[in-house]
């Protein structure tokens, strides 16, 4: 609605959204599909800080757990603030109950105790590894998102078009690591303003600016890339279109801001343009050094938005959501020991969480070590048994249908087997 | 020292022949006006945050060695009275760390009591409010003052090189305003910890930021206490029962040594014990353990809520990076500081990133070794490293290599258009809408400082919608009521909003800008605007040069 009314205001001011890129969003649209197999989607969701994976898929049945936590542990299931049973000996965090119906319908799996082979408990170089893909290796010049565009070059479009850039969005002002390599991605601004006309979508700005950046260099590149997906994006997300999601959405209740709003309009786009196939967010605030709390607190009030940013992401994607592997990941998990201060420290091996239609969910994956003291890596955090790359490789591979001689293009030096997450 | 001018169509080679060479021809001639221009304008872009109308000419007439010069000693260079005035206006840098403390708890407890009452309430109304927003306001105001003090600074201290190492020194020692009690002390951890550093010794600064309550507050030393120990009263701190190794972490990671600086995790968890005690009294200290001779509050600054308390201190010995450090007190973590202000890893560290910031996102391994050697020498001192800086070649090729971050690129464009500033709030939602917020940077690595940082599609749209604004006369830069839309919670939504109605508004606002002159402009960048450029902006419709000029691909570079 406020779209509306703010296009209106464009109308009156003379506005009007920049013609570049229509022509050529009707041609790619019919190419679609032909970029990953079987018009495959994948979302990224990277929660940067290192999220405490042992309260989000709690194992309420090892006593260890209760020993190592006395006042940061989730209670039991059945009790007050416990957590919501999953399979007998792990729960989820009571703040993730939105998830539960995934669950329940096969449509969420987990992956304890993944991580990186690297032992670094450093935030920023277990974010570039996990970025780059090629943990212990910092001279990686790519993100593997990045590689993964690359990995199956799209159809030349036809003469008098131009090729979508939208393949890869980016939700945000600045584009992460992941994203870093040759291929074009885009990325659009958080909340509102990723869909508002600017003073660059006034025709003559736009002619102004487009002759001064027609160049071959990298902001030229950078700029027309953003012309043509605002295009795309405006075609998408019409007035039209936003009005029919107003319809669709619970009682028309706005969002909150931050994720849940992000995830909602993200979930539009991607259902309404077929172009977009990776899409990739992050969201900060998971390192909870200090009076992390439980079923309430700091944690817990984080965990809320993701949780209902998910489903929401879930449940606006539509028939879409069975094409899409949307994949929660975090550089590491945190001490398995509550520190001197009710929170947790830097630490290892942590959940990677798989959401999607073709996700063979309702289930806890990889190999548990146990938190008991003896079990631990390096006498403080959870052991590492799947090694991240597993995970998204296995993605690529069963979920994506990525060929495997291309698989070793987006992993390289990674020659473990994939996981498979995948239905049958 | 002396900085050699060469004219612009010699100098590329001049300076190849150089570096191949590796004899430096001593001094050049001054030998056309575009040469000096050049050089000026050079200086300007790296050790400024760009030019100002009549800059180039003034500093190609004083000549750059003369302007470098007076820059590494800013105490020299007078405050234009107009910035003095509005900075005599604020009122946060008269207040100790102990009132803006006491103003973030009196928030915290009136927003409980409202919620309490609230929920007792029957009929939902919020008795309290009233009060709890004004309190909020209040501290809304005091981040609000401390992006004016920041921005009114940079934007016109004639200490250029201050102001910019003083961004660098920020973000090399980030803290987060968004957490908690760091909100209301952004200003003074500036102003007290950085700010009187940004050109002196490094342990200095090091063992400024370490003691500040924003510091102490942000990576969560303030509650780090010895394994077992036991609060005598109740209170937030006494939740505290042991380790939290958050910064005795980072303090390695990110200020010191460098993450492959050669430290385990033992080392971590060992210097963690070492700086157990090392916490904020922010109530008046009455009890004689805060205040026995050197474990005493430790205010060497006026009003420092620094406190060393002993009791929470591990007293154990321990083995930290080679080193057996006997039971000490305070003195153990002031050992600890001296040995990680020394080591060669924090030279080598330090030197990168300043070289990083000064000369290009890949230096030469040259000049780094250089740096790293000077800073060790001299122990530690940061003129001293800015001197070798600013006399190496590296540093003397002109061409612009850099990608401006975003403070950069909208701190130069409004200091190209000679806009006196009073409300640096349009620029303050600028920055968060191109992903750099004033004192926003969540993580303590601080905001990265390379192009592949910070060039990306968005970007690009949101400098040409900046520039467009800003040309235009949209943006109220001289708005002068605050009163109104105070920063928000989470970052600055109302500013945003306003901002972003300001810029697509084509009737002038109430504190709008006249719209810029593209000739002046052109004049005040001089070379900075290649001839490609001024062709297009030649042939384009008159109201939309000056946008041209500063959304142009020449001025996203320094």
């Amino acid at each position: 609605m406020q779209r509306r009314q703010l296009l209106q205001m464009a109308a009156a001011a003379g506005l009007a959204w920049s013609a570049v890129g229509r022509t050529a969003f009707a041609a790619t649209a019919t190419q679609a599909g032909q970029q990953l197999p079987g018009n495959k989607r994948l979302i990224v969701v990277f929660l940067r800080g290192a999220v405490d994976g042992l309260s989000v898929v709690v194992p309420y049945s090892e006593g260890a757990y209760y020993q190592q936590r006395s006042s940061i542990a989730l209670a039991r299931p059945g009790q007050d603030g416990g957590v919501l049973d999953l399979d007998g000996h792990f729960g989820l965090n009571p703040n993730l109950a939105p998830l539960m119906p995934l669950w329940q319908s096969g449509k969420l799996a987990f992956v304890q105790a993944s991580g990186s082979p690297d032992p670094t408990r450093s935030h920023f170089d277990a974010q570039d590894y996990m970025e780059s893909g090629t943990p212990g290796r910092k001279g990686t010049p790519d993100g593997w998102l990045n590689r993964l565009l690359g990995a199956e070059p799209p159809v030349p479009a036809p003469a008098g078009t131009h090729a979508s850039v939208t393949r890869g969005i980016s939700v945000g002002a600045t584009l992460p690591r992941i994203w870093a390599g040759a291929n074009p991605v885009a990325n659009i601004a958080n909340g509102a303003r990723a869909t508002k006309p600017t003073l660059l979508d006034r025709p003559q700005v736009s002619k102004a600016f487009d002759a001064l950046y027609s160049g071959d260099d990298a902001m030229s590149k950078a700029y027309r890339e953003s012309q043509q997906s605002r295009a795309e994006v405006a075609d998408a997300m019409s007035p039209a279109a936003m009005d029919h999601e107003q319809m669709v959405a619970d009682n028309g209740a706005p969002l909150p801001n931050g994720f849940p709003d992000d995830a909602a309009r993200l979930a539009t786009l991607m259902r309404r343009d077929p172009n977009v196939q990776i899409a990739f967010l992050a969201l900060g605030g998971w390192d909870t050094h200090v009076n992390q709390g439980g079923a309430k607190g700091q944690l817990a009030s984080r965990l809320q938005p993701l949780g209902q940013g998910l489903a929401e992401l879930a449940t606006r994607l539509g028939p879409t959501f069975d094409d899409t592997t949307i994949l929660v990941i975090s550089e590491f998990g945190r001490t398995a020991r509550q520190n001197g201060t009710g929170g947790t420290d830097h630490g290892h091996g942590n959940v990677m969480w798989a959401l999607g239609g073709n996700i063979a969910g309702g289930k806890v994956y990889g190999r548990w070590p146990g938190i008991a003291e003896s079990s631990l890596n390096e006498g403080r955090d959870l052991a590492v048994t799947t090694d991240f790359r597993q995970v998204l490789a296995g993605v690529c591979a069963h979920n994506l249908g990525l060929a495997d001689n291309r698989l070793a293009e987006v992993f390289p030096g990674f020659d473990a087997t994939p996981l498979n997450l995948a239905r049958a | 020292m002396t900085l050699p001018i060469a004219p612009t169509m010699t100098r590329r080679s001049a300076l190849a022949a150089a570096l191949a060479a590796v004899a430096w021809r001593p001094a050049f001639a001054v030998e056309d006006a575009n040469g000096a221009q050049a050089d000026a304008l050079h200086v300007l872009n790296r050790l400024a945050f760009g030019p100002t109308p009549g800059d180039l000419d003034r500093v190609t007439r004083m000549g750059t060695p003369a302007w470098i010069a007076e820059q590494l000693h800013p105490e020299r260079l007078a405050l234009p009275s107009f910035l003095v005035d509005q900075l005599a206006t604020l009122r946060t840098p008269n207040e100790t760390q102990r009132e803006l403390v006491a103003s973030y708890r009196e928030m915290q407890k009136e927003a409980k009591e409202a919620k309490q009452a609230e929920t007792a309430s029957a009929d939902g109304k919020k008795p309290g409010t009233e009060e709890g927003g004004e309190r909020r306001k209040q501290i809304a105001t005091i981040y609000l003052e401390a992006g004016e003090e920041r921005l009114l600074q940079a934007l016109n201290s004639p200490r250029q090189l201050e102001e910019v190492l003083v961004d660098f020194w920020f973000n090399h020692f980030n803290v987060y305003e968004g957490k908690g009690l760091v909100r209301v002390l952004t200003e003074s951890y500036e102003r007290e910890a950085i700010r009187p550093h940004v050109l002196g010794r490094f342990r200095a600064m090091l063992g400024a930021t370490a003691k500040h309550p924003a510091m102490l507050f942000y990576l969560d030393n303030w509650l780090s206490v010895a394994p077992g120990y036991q609060p005598r009263r109740g209170g937030g701190a006494a939740k505290a029962s042991g380790l939290n190794e958050n910064y005795a972490r980072e303090v390695m990671e990110l200020h010191t040594l460098g993450v492959d600086g050669g430290y385990t995790q033992q080392d971590v968890t060992e210097l963690a014990r070492i700086l157990t005690g090392w916490t904020m009294v922010p109530q008046q200290p009455r009890k004689r353990r805060f205040v026995n001779g050197q474990d005493a509050v430790a205010s060497n600054h006026g009003d420092s809520i620094f406190g060393f308390d002993p009791a929470r201190h591990d007293d154990g010995s321990k083995t930290w990076l080679g080193h057996s450090v006997a039971p000490g007190g305070q003195m153990e973590g002031e050992y600890a500081l001296d040995v990680l202000a020394r080591h060669p890893a924090t030279a080598k560290h330090i030197a990168t990133k300043l070289a990083r910031r000064f000369v290009a996102d890949d230096p030469s391994p040259a000049l780094v070794a250089r740096l790293t050697q000077r800073f060790l020498d001299t122990d530690g001192d940061l003129r001293a490293v800015m001197q070798s800086l600013v006399d190496s070649l590296e540093f003397r090729d002109p061409r612009p290599k850099k990608f401006k971050t975003p403070y950069q690129y909208v701190l130069s464009s409004v200091r190209a258009t000679g806009i006196t500033t009073t409300n640096v709030r349009p620029l303050m939602a600028t920055l968060t809408q191109q992903g750099q917020p004033l004192y926003g940077c969540q993580t303590p690595d601080g905001w990265h400082d390379t192009e592949a940082d910070w060039l990306n599609p968005n970007a690009i749209t949101q400098r040409v919608n900046f520039a467009t604004a800003l040309a235009s006369g949209r943006l109220p830069l001289q708005r002068v009521d605050f009163s109104d839309a105070p920063a928000g919670a989470n970052g600055m939504t109302a500013m945003e909003r306003q901002t972003d109605r300001a810029m697509n508004k084509d009737m002038a606002v109430e504190g709008s800008t006249p719209p810029v002159d593209a000739a002046a402009l052109l004049a005040t960048l001089g070379p900075a605007i290649s001839d490609k450029t001024r062709a297009a902006v030649a042939g384009s419709p008159p109201p939309l040069r000056a946008a041209l000029v500063l959304g142009s691909p020449d001025f996203m570079r320094r």
